[in-house]
């Protein structure tokens, strides 16, 4: 703020006196805006990086140091950690082979991430045209019961999957009593239950930016489409779908990139038998006690990440320039 | 503008405020989840007016490796046995000498002189046990005194199985069920132990603590388990049995020892001390259901602990029965990838 | 919209099964959580099976001395990092919008949007590392960290409608305050801030909440005795389930929820 203070006043009240060397002040005016400008942002990036950014390029680091015997590393360079992502001694035969447990866990996070992604797509995209589709003053109220959820804490909405799909919860009891099953089913610590988890949570994620786009939705388009005998489906395949395609990719990038590093959902639904890439990177930090491992795989699943958002960004960038 | 100055008066004060509990007396106790008595903590709370706060953890691994990376703020922990000489030999504990402590006359002899801590000069038993087999006898109602539970799970219990993640825990029991030693290095048994346990696994249900209340509620039918979390499980649901495994089994102690960077040693002491106490050792037992290693405790236990068949060994499988030694780093590393195995 | 009123008859929005999806798609939405409410009011301990109505988990909750640790830390964690968070944003806020574009603008966009593109595990691990060295050499294990993680992570979130309601202001009235001989200091405290106030008290709002969430990141930075709520939860609800947690949940969302409610009518206010 001092900056601001001690500066004189804007540039409007001195131009018009100081024609000849207009220029000079002009750039003077600006740089002043700049200099005032950066004063404003500096105390929130410090924060920032401090708080969030820095500590990753120290993990990059630590990825690239030795792991020590019981946790933490040991200050000297290796390239164990890197190595290890993706490949492993036999402890049999001395042979080096891929990790295929690190392989199938980064496969399972992939597959999981993906289906989920695509469940969200089945059931948000007709919530988001639902809402986008009634009344513009009912709209808004609609759009508050999606967010609502995805407001309230994660945790709790997590728990409130597993009392539903628990052994003794609410779905298997409903069934038993109703003489449809004589055992409950197994739905909790399943690939499924974790499936069923992140999709409930993240399902607003999908809805918001896809009603963003409906919502300027040129609906002559499709009455043009219907007057000239489109189908349904056709139009909904042809006319809809290309013109809501960015709120779709910018809604699956937001579903694909926290499922990828899930780490609640799989450990409270998923009963740590089968890991995602979140409880791998814990693991290493815990009970692995290999840090650089675990800094490593976290790099790789940031790499993962800043993949898909080149993506959306190139697609967003490219949409923007085609409708100018 | 006012709200804000409002609740950052609100806020400076509670900081304030907490700032100024910290410095009558604190005491932060590191240990198992779900493994502290409440009223313990009470108790030495009144008689010391101590600010107590108890944090969970769930493996000896996870324990070792936050208080490995330093600032924890931790003064207790409680390590396994098979731990302690990690600990002590990284130098993580302080050498407090309960040895010379008021109460150390009640430890039982059995426990004064130990191959983890010889001449206790670091740490105070906690609790011991054994890690055995849980199982819901409506389910299945077969013999529970076999690691094939797990290892080789019966019909009934197919899908079922939960495995508790101790790591040293389960791969002692396994290389004792496919005919090997604890800590073997013997890549034949080692590679043996992985082919079972990588095809026992697909017929597990899970990997995950908490058994108490799951075994309790049904929402686990079987469990690798420790004995006082079974016999805890009974007590809501008379079902559950506890098995020996006759290939062999580990048992365990796990020990308080004070921290060598605890910001409050001196409580901590106390608390050793406050522990090795009759009374207050019964109230461990009595919360968590494990054996203690205090003479005299016994007068002051639950009616349901005395002649518990989860807390007195049967005569037929006091032989399986041995303690984990401490294995060293290399095999623990190949424990460690084994495990990593099973988890993919 | 006169001409959506025109084209309804015609049925052109209408899209076969749709509303069908969206409608369960809400149920499912819902379900879950009015469950967990309801059984939160369960006499008995049971999940799935209603023994009447009582409010003795509430109780139980209330006197559970763990759960009123946890709740003073989340709040004092949250007041403390919604309240710097709200006030480095206002300023970046201000440093970023109704400027010329400069160089390095992107850069800071990227910055203060960061939390939002990495997943909160790895931003986790990361903190666990620089935390855990910077508390050795400082031997300091307070609560400072937590408070610098969560106002870090709440920043966006309060930048973000800050930003939205500075953009829609009308900027004239502050050159009309600048020619009638304002100093800056003055133009801001008595044009610029009032008008902003709906989209600061927002944004405020919303950092609250989402630092009283957050379960991840907590759960990497803590150190002992410094569980909030959710991590506190985090730990119970892995082996009990009883509906204490149920309880607790329950004034959690109610918490929430206001707040987002408030949040929604601040924001709605804006458009008119």
């Amino acid at each position: 703020m001092a900056a601001q203070d001690t500066s004189p006043a804007p540039e409007e009240v001195a131009a018009p006196t100081m024609a000849p060397h207009g220029t000079d002040y002009a750039a003077i005016a600006m740089r002043r805006e700049r200099r005032n400008n950066l004063a404003l942002v500096s105390p929130a990036l410090l924060i920032l990086v401090v708080g969030a950014s820095g500590p990753l390029v120290v993990m990059l680091i630590y990825s690239f140091l030795a792991a020590g015997d019981y946790g933490g590393v040991v200050w000297e360079f290796s390239t164990q950690g890197w190595f290890q992502v993706f490949l492993q001694r036999d402890m049999f035969d001395d042979t080096i082979g891929f990790a295929d447990a690190h392989l199938s866990i980064f496969w399972r996070s992939l597959s999981l991430a993906f289906i989920t992604t695509v469940l969200c797509v089945i059931f948000g995209f007709p919530t988001a045209y639902f809402i986008a589709t009634r009344p513009p003053e009912q709209r808004s109220l609609w759009l508050f019961l999606v967010t609502i959820p995805f407001w309230t804490n994660l945790l709790i909405r997590t728990y409130a999957i597993m009392e539903v799909i628990r052994n003794e919860g609410l779905v298997n009891t409903a069934l038993m009593k109703a003489g449809l099953i004589s055992q409950p089913i197994q739905m909790l610590y399943t690939d499924f239950a974790i499936m069923l988890g992140m999709t409930y949570v993240y399902l607003p994620l999908m809805v918001l930016p896809l009603y963003a786009s409906m919502e300027k939705l040129d609906f002559r388009l499709v009455e043009a489409s219907y007057d000239l005998y489109a189908s349904r489906m056709n139009t909904l395949r042809r006319i809809i779908l290309p013109l809501v395609k960015p709120g779709l990719i910018a809604g699956s990038i937001l579903v694909f990139v926290p499922c990828l590093g899930a780490y609640v959902t799989p450990r409270v639904l998923g009963g740590g038998k089968r890991l995602m890439l979140g409880n791998l990177i814990e693991l290493q930090f815990g009970q692995g006690r290999n840090w650089p491992l675990g800094a490593a795989l976290s790099i790789t699943l940031l790499l993962i990440v800043m993949v898909a958002l080149l993506i959306y960004v190139r697609n967003a960038s490219r949409q923007g320039g085609a409708h100018g | 503008m006012k709200w804000t100055t409002g609740a950052g008066l609100t806020a400076a004060a509670l900081l304030a405020s907490t700032g100024l509990a910290s410095a009558e007396g604190k005491l932060n106790i590191f240990n198992w989840g779900n493994y502290t008595s409440p009223e313990l903590i009470e108790k030495f709370k009144k008689e010391y007016d101590v600010d107590v706060t108890v944090t969970d953890y769930d493996s000896n691994d996870t324990a070792l490796a936050k208080v490995k990376a330093g600032g924890h703020g931790f003064d207790i922990v409680v390590p396994s046995h098979s731990y302690m000489p990690i600990w002590i030999n990284e130098g993580l504990l302080l050498e407090s000498r309960p040895d010379q402590m008021e109460n150390f006359e009640h430890m039982s002899d059995r426990w004064k002189d130990v191959d983890w801590d010889p001449g206790r000069r670091f740490s105070v038993p906690w609790q011991w046990g054994t890690t055995g087999m849980a199982v819901n006898t409506s389910v299945y109602d077969g013999d529970p005194n076999t690691s094939a539970i797990f290892m080789d799970p019966p019909e009934e219990l197919v899908g079922k199985v939960n495995v508790v993640p101790e790591m040293i825990d389960v791969m002692n029991l396994a290389i004792r069920y496919v005919g090997g030693e604890p800590c073997t290095s013997d890549r034949e048994v080692l590679r043996k132990t992985r082919d079972a346990m990588m095809a026992a696994r697909d017929k597990w249900m899970s990997m995950d603590y908490g058994t108490t209340e799951k075994l309790a509620a049904g929402d686990m039918v079987a469990s690798v388990n420790w004995n006082g979390s079974t016999l805890r499980a009974r007590m809501q649901n008379p079902d559950i049995v506890y098995g020996y495994p006759r290939e062999g089994y580990p048992l365990w102690m796990d020990s308080a020892a004070v921290l060598a960077d605890a910001q409050n040693p001196e409580n901590a002491k106390l608390f050793l001390n406050f522990i090795m106490d009759p009374e207050n050792a019964a109230m461990i037992s009595n919360f968590a259901r494990y054996a203690n290693g205090i003479d005299g405790s016994e007068q002051y236990m639950a009616e349901d602990m005395k002649g518990a068949p989860e807390i007195d060994v049967p005569e037929e499988f006091q032989s399986a029965g041995a303690f984990n030694p401490s294995c060293p780093p290399e095999v623990q590393q190949m424990y460690t990838q084994i495990w990593t195995q099973l988890q993919k | 919209m006169a001409e959506a009123r025109r084209i309804r008859p015609f049925a052109v929005r209408h899209l076969p099964g749709f509303p069908t999806m969206a409608l369960i798609c809400f149920v499912c939405l819902y379900a879950p959580i009015i469950t967990l409410v309801m059984f939160s009011f369960n006499e008995s301990m049971s999940m799935s099976q209603w023994g009447g109505f009582s409010w003795r988990w509430y109780v139980a909750a209330w006197e559970n001395e763990r759960v009123q640790q946890a709740s003073l830390l989340s709040l004092i964690v949250a007041t403390c990092a919604s309240l710097i968070a709200t006030t480095v944003a206002t300023a970046a806020a201000l440093g970023t919008t109704r400027t010329r574009r400069y160089r390095g603008l992107t850069g800071i966009y990227v910055l203060i949007n960061q939390p939002l593109m990495v997943p909160e595990i790895v931003t986790g691990v990361a903190l666990l590392i620089v935390f855990a060295m910077v508390k050795v050499w400082t031997g300091y294990t307070g609560i400072g960290y937590l408070i610098l993680a969560h106002t870090a992570f709440c920043i966006p979130f309060a930048y973000l409608p800050i930003r939205a309601r500075l953009e829609s202001m009308d900027a004239t009235l502050e050159a009309a305050a600048a020619d009638l001989y304002a100093t800056p200091w003055m133009a801001f405290r008595r044009v610029t801030l009032p008008l902003l106030w709906p989209g600061i008290l927002a944004g405020g709002m919303l950092a609250f909440v989402i630092s009283l969430d957050d379960v991840v990141i907590t759960e990497f930075v803590k150190s002992g005795g410094q569980d909030t709520l959710p991590t506190y939860m985090l730990s119970q609800i892995r082996r009990i389930v009883t509906p204490e947690m149920n309880a607790i949940s329950t004034v959690f969302l109610a918490i929430s929820i206001a707040l987002v409610t408030i949040f929604f009518l601040l924001s709605r206010g804006k458009k008119q």
